[in-house]
């Protein structure tokens, strides 16, 4: 194939139908008699109480922003990591540093406790 | 070029061939061959992962001092066809007050990610989907819609242990996913380039496991924690949340999931092969003899990648079957102010050491040795770290059976 991101899409959409294959076949073959007490949620026999959709625990909020940091800056390191053999040692050394503040971040939401799942 | 030396490209021009017998022009002759490769090799890995399922079976049976499957065809290797008809002809209930579209299209977009994965493994050396030039980002980019169609599950569902499922697995994926992407890191260094036949191709004379064994352990640590697996199969624990995110899928949907993930552990043993043990090749130079040409024939590189994928699927197992689930703040922790750091000091190592033994003659030695010094060095530092928690530990109160003694 000439392109391939073509190449990626065309496979994109093929494993998308592959999947919705056997759920079609699925609808075709299995029986359908819903009924009130078969759709309730389900919750080991108990009658659900409340709303489902609820707020959650910030903590996971916090996660998610110290995640977003490192994953940004993770892939500013591939191009790096790719001509490391073709950089000057200076530029090695820059990347490391780069990586130092990277860790000097995570030491500061270290201390300040925001890791802890409190 | 003939059917046994390059099978793949073969079997195109011959399919091409017929379609412009038949009076097709060359560019749609070419995408009906195209489209035909895509679907074989996406069948292909159905057909594995139908494989999978009575291989993960038997297996946690034997863990389990159990025989397994043992009642349909030789070994019971037929179950997984009697499995699909069950699960196909089992009723679908949709649960009251869930997310109709987005529940349906959860475990669609689940086994989805899981095959785009394999536009990229190299099976062989001239069978593959295609050569991405960023096939490591591909790799980790792709890998997030499996997690994104577990919190559409989860939060589709309107079940709450389906939620707590979704959250927890938001928690392992947000953390686990940074040491992964640095120990995809460690294969790009060396290799110097981000195709996995590249890589592939960078091991004919010595595996990067000698070179970076604990960065092989760091991918297998991530990579089931990315899975959702034992030890970190808190998104599913069934002692807490019944099923976690799949609670209320029944059906065919649910074997969408099921055939979804055992996929998605059998892919990551075929790129801890393909990063760490050579892939399809990695014969140490032994191809180049006279007498093992034999070994660069695409069939034997097939079951090479095969083997070496399923010892790597198998060590998935052992870990699943024989490690007891995790608490979520340990999980973190662990994650957190244990294996990021370590990830991060890893790379920085191996750069510096890379950039200054490759010209050498001490590179082998010199990773290899600076790997097991990095790691004498962080099994020292947990060990004071362990006896100074050990000496603040106040003496544990007397037990209750004793005291009723006195």
């Amino acid at each position: 194939m000439q392109n391939q991101w073509l190449y990626i899409g065309l496979f994109l959409v093929i494993g998308v139908i592959v999947p919705i294959v056997p759920l079609l076949a699925s609808r075709f073959l299995a029986p359908h008699k819903p009924n009130p007490i078969k759709q309730s949620t389900y919750e080991c026999g108990i009658e659900t109480v409340g709303e489902s959709w609820v707020q959650f625990k910030s903590q996971y909020y916090i996660y998610a922003l110290v995640f977003l940091v490192f994953d940004v800056e993770t892939v500013f390191l591939f191009p790096w990591a790719l001509a490391l053999q073709k950089l000057a040692i200076f530029a090695v050394l820059e990347g490391i540093l780069f990586i130092l503040i990277l860790l000097a971040g995570l030491t500061f939401a270290w201390r300040k406790g925001l890791l802890e799942w409190a | 070029m003939t059917f046994w030396n390059d099978p793949i490209n073969f079997l195109a021009e011959w399919l091409r061939g017929v379609f412009m017998g038949w009076g097709m022009a060359a560019s749609p002759a070419n995408a009906v061959t195209d489209i035909i490769g895509i679907v074989v090799m996406i069948l292909f890995s159905m057909g594995i992962a139908i494989l999978l399922v009575w291989v993960e079976r038997k297996v946690v049976a034997r863990f389990q001092d159990r025989l397994g499957p043992n009642r349909i065809g030789p070994y019971g290797l037929f179950q997984p066809f009697a499995d699909i008809v069950k699960l196909i002809i089992k009723e679908d209930i949709t649960p009251d007050g869930a997310d109709k579209l987005v529940f349906n299209m959860a475990p669609v977009i689940s086994l989805a990610s899981v095959i785009l994965i394999w536009a990229v493994v190299p099976l062989a050396s001239k069978i593959y989907g295609v050569d991405l030039n960023v096939a490591v980002l591909y790799l980790v980019a792709v890998g997030s819609f499996g997690t994104l169609s577990v919190i559409m599950a989860g939060w589709a569902s309107n079940n709450k242990y389906a939620l707590i499922g979704a959250f927890r697995m938001v928690a392992t994926m947000i953390s686990y996913e940074i040491p992964m992407v640095v120990a995809l890191l460690i294969p790009t260094i060396i290799a110097g380039t981000m195709s996995v036949k590249g890589i592939t191709q960078a091991q004919s004379g010595i595996w990067f496991v000698i070179l970076s064994p604990l960065g092989l352990l760091l991918f297998l640590i991530c990579a089931i924690a990315e899975l959702g697996r034992s030890p970190f199969d808190l998104n599913e624990a069934e002692s807490e949340i019944v099923a976690g995110f799949h609670i209320e899928y029944t059906g065919m949907k649910f074997g969408l999931f099921y055939a979804g993930e055992l996929l998605h552990a059998f892919t990551f043993g075929g790129f801890m092969a393909v990063f760490f043990f050579g892939g399809y090749g990695g014969f140490f130079g032994l191809e180049k003899l006279s007498a093992f040409t034999w070994l660069s024939n695409p069939f034997i590189q097939l079951v090479v990648f095969l083997i070496k994928a399923l010892i790597g699927y198998w060590v998935i197992m052992w870990v699943k079957y024989s490690m007891p689930r995790i608490r979520i703040d340990h999980m973190l922790l662990f994650n957190w102010k244990f294996l990021t750091p370590l990830a991060f000091v890893l790379l920085m190592m191996t750069a510096l050491v890379d950039k200054l033994l490759a010209p050498t003659n001490f590179y082998v030695l010199g990773m290899f040795l600076s790997n097991v010094l990095f790691a004498w060095i962080v099994i020292e530092i947990l060990r004071a770290y362990s006896k100074r928690e050990r000496s603040v530990t106040v003496e544990p109160a007397e037990p209750v059976a004793q005291a009723a003694h006195h």
